[in-house]
């Protein structure tokens, strides 16, 4: 039981795929801009890493060598399908907003990574104990993230304006504001981590 | 009489010059201008100016203490940066804009990367663009010049850009800067007094300042309102940020290139890209954009300009 803790609490800290292995950067810049867009994203990331890592874990004396990348697309391609038409029926305003970047999540690093780093070497449980590890890793990452953009970008919480007479900085909305807020979180962490070492 | 010979490594010659030395030497020639835009707009555009290198200054300290390093804010650097931030903000702007401008500028401007001579962004310009993008309304209301009633007036870029006519601005009211603008940027005269206390110091040199005005002057005059060779160029050199930029910020020792070839590459660079952005973009005015464009230049510029090594 512990093994598995631990496998599921490394995603989150000590391997954070955002702040850590620094995969998945596409979708984090460009949905970051709300917390409602990056919990909505971050939630639909950690369901197809999930199953995928769960599949390819089942399948992985199956696949053979050379076509594996093709193999897991496909996998992961399924499980973006099933989210993707979840996503447009019970919530069509999240999908608008997330746009391109819902289909996207075929190729976001973070799924063919631990499909090709890990669930294709590991046993099923510690593939999903990682997979959900990581999904909520990348989950508090946008969350920290977008919140901060949502707040300093545009006065608001999850769409409530905070505090009266905040007047927000609006290039933390614009692509450059992504840029910028994840150099300096990235920063901070790496400032932390040597810290500890 | 042993000690009589002293043998030491090169440079054998000394001069009696030093970074902090340089800086304070800009400082004074900036003054001028500030001068003329404190007289030309009021108080408060005196307010921005001390707001801005007072945080400038404390910024610079708390980083370098937070991080362990030597602290440097007397060395002049960090005046500049808030003297240079103040001078590319209208005159009349809420007390907490140069604050974070500034604070922007020392901060991620210039000590992310790890201090002076360090960082790519020319940091006032790089504050200018941040506040540009952030708060849109306040950086781009400005007052009527030599009128302190705060009545709002559109700089003579904006003006033009929108398709006015200016009538009643002659070449000698824009020299003198009798006209809306930016605190440090309306007073050509002073500017020029500052830039010749440079030139003469040794501590400029032609090369960018001439190609860039030459440049901009050249584009306006070619790509005229009305035709092909119709622009009125002297009106495109004395509006706007252009003399300021392109004496006292596009010739910044760290963001510019260091060989003459390159620093006219440079100087080019920065005409066209201020040109286009003047003549066909979607802003009035594009000096911080040109020189901030051209300082991510800077390194390749460097590298393709670099001086052979003979025999080699």
């Amino acid at each position: 039981m512990k093994t598995y803790f631990k496998e599921f609490l490394r995603g989150i800290i000590k391997e954070n795929p955002t702040f850590v292995l620094v995969l998945g950067l596409c979708p984090t810049l460009a949905v970051s801009i709300s917390l409602i867009n990056g919990i909505g994203m971050g939630i639909a990331a950690t369901f197809v890493l999930l199953g995928s890592n769960i599949i390819i874990a089942l399948i992985k004396n199956f696949i053979p060598d050379r076509i594996r990348i093709p193999c897991y697309i496909v996998v992961i391609a399924t499980f973006v399908t099933i989210t993707e038409l979840v996503m447009k029926a019970y919530s069509p305003a999240l999908n608008r907003a997330l746009g391109i970047y819902v289909p996207l999540i075929v190729v976001n690093c973070i799924v063919l990574g631990r499909a090709e780093a890990y669930a294709s070497k590991a046993t099923v449980i510690n593939s999903l104990c990682d997979g959900l590890g990581m999904g909520v890793g990348f989950i508090l990452a946008l969350l920290l993230i977008s919140g901060i953009r949502e707040f300093l970008g545009a006065g608001q919480l999850l769409g409530y304006s905070v505090i009266k007479g905040f007047q927000p900085a609006y290039v933390l909305g614009m692509p450059s504001g992504a840029l910028l807020v994840i150099g300096l979180l990235l920063g901070f962490f790496n400032v932390l981590k040597n810290k500890k070492t | 009489m042993k000690n009589k010979l002293v043998v030491s490594v090169s440079p054998h010659l000394h001069k009696d010059e030093s970074i902090s030395k340089i800086m304070w030497m800009v400082v004074i020639s900036l003054i001028p201008a500030g001068v003329a835009g404190v007289f030309i707009f009021g108080k408060t555009a005196l307010w921005v100016i001390i707001l801005c290198i007072i945080s400038a200054l404390v910024t610079e300290a708390v980083l370098e203490i937070l991080s362990k390093r030597k602290v440097t804010v007397l060395d002049g650097s960090a005046v500049i940066t808030g003297l240079l931030l103040a001078y590319n903000l209208p005159p009349k702007v809420p007390f907490w804009l140069p604050i974070i401008g500034s604070f922007f500028a020392i901060a991620i401007g210039k000590q992310v990367f790890g201090g002076l001579g360090q960082n790519i962004f020319n940091p006032a310009l790089a504050a200018r663009v941040f506040l540009m993008a952030s708060w849109p309304k306040y950086m781009t209301t400005f007052t009527a010049p030599l009128n302190f009633d705060a009545i709002t007036s559109a700089t003579p870029l904006a003006a033009i850009k929108e398709g006015k006519v200016l009538e009643h601005l002659s070449y000698l009211d824009l020299f003198l800067g009798k006209r809306a603008g930016c605190i440090g940027e309306v007073c050509i005269l002073a500017l020029l007094l500052g830039a010749i206390l440079l030139f003469m110091k040794g501590y400029i040199s032609w090369h960018i300042p001439i190609t860039y005005i030459t440049t901009v002057g050249l584009f306006s005059y070619i790509f005229g309102p009305r035709g092909l060779f119709t622009g009125d160029w002297l009106f495109h050199i004395l509006s706007g940020g252009l003399i300021l930029g392109a004496f006292f910020m596009a010739t910044d020792y760290v963001t510019s290139p260091l060989t003459r070839r390159g620093q006219v590459i440079f100087g080019i660079g920065c005409g066209i890209i201020t040109a286009i952005i003047r003549l066909w973009g979607g802003y009035p005015e594009g000096v911080s954009y040109a020189i901030l464009m051209m300082n991510a230049a800077t390194p390749i510029i460097d590298r393709y300009t670099k001086s052979r090594v003979y025999g080699t």
